[in-house]
């Protein structure tokens, strides 16, 4: 459900004219919501950023998200690769 | 990685008979269709995190796990603070919520941004945050008021870029 509220607040989001990116923890639900950007991780849930008291990886995946930023061509859902 | 098969057969069942459809984009839609392009460098951009983890300052009301189709409110989360001041409060379904209560950054990494920033990465934070709490089952008042209430106070902040975090 989390994956799918992440989508419909983005969707707002990006209607309201702000640029967005959000991670994907769950594939299935992110193909189905359609957010405009996505980067699937493959982490469990309650993991979005790879690993607690990891600053390099969890900054790894926020710079991995920052890129598709450039990305138009919606819904753009990309993977993670650790 | 998290996949269907972890999920449990409770869960499954429930997300297999989910309307999904219902909220999924819809061709002619202006929101579900919205694409904004980024006109300036990441450099240039002042960034917001929105977290779906069900996060709170410990002076703010916490999400009420008691409402049957979930709590669609929202908490206002300043930059200037230390993520690990955050509360959760999550009525969800079968995830680990040890990694977040070790690190808050986990799911809302505005120490991570701070650093960003710090390197020239981005330009600034943008002064406020939110925070959802995630298992919304009927999300018609998320869609119609606290995302729609959450778009306009970014667009007032000036932010250019929201960085979007489940749990």
């Amino acid at each position: 459900m989390c994956n799918q509220s992440v989508g419909l607040i983005q969707r707002q989001i990006e209607y309201a004219g702000i640029t967005t990116v959000s991670i994907s923890l769950l594939r299935e639900i992110t193909e189905k919501t359609r957010p405009p950007r996505a980067l699937f991780v493959p982490f469990p849930l309650g993991y979005p950023l790879g690993e607690p008291d990891n600053a390099d990886l969890q900054t790894r995946i926020m710079r991995a998200a920052f890129a598709l930023l450039s990305r138009n061509d919606c819904p753009v859902l990309e993977s993670f690769t650790p | 990685m998290a996949n269907m098969a972890d999920i449990e057969f409770k869960e499954k069942l429930f997300l297999k008979g989910y309307p999904f459809k219902h909220y999924s984009p819809r061709p002619g839609d202006p929101i579900s269709n919205a694409v904004t392009p980024l006109l300036k460098p990441l450099s240039a951009c002042t960034v917001a995190l929105v977290t779906t983890a069900g996060l709170s300052l410990p002076d703010q009301t916490p999400f009420d796990l008691t409402i049957r189709n979930g709590d669609s409110s929202f908490r206002e989360i300043p930059s200037d603070i230390s993520p690990q001041l955050l509360e959760m409060n999550q009525r969800s379904w079968s995830f680990d919520q040890t990694g977040i209560l070790r690190d808050r950054n986990l799911a809302f990494p505005l120490d991570r941004l701070r650093e960003m920033q710090q390197r020239g990465e981005i330009a600034a934070l943008a002064p406020h945050n939110y925070s959802f709490m995630g298992s919304i089952v009927g999300p018609a008042t998320l869609m119609k008021e606290s995302a729609p209430e959450v778009a306009r106070r970014l667009k007032a902040d000036s932010v250019d870029v929201v960085l979007l975090t489940p749990v």
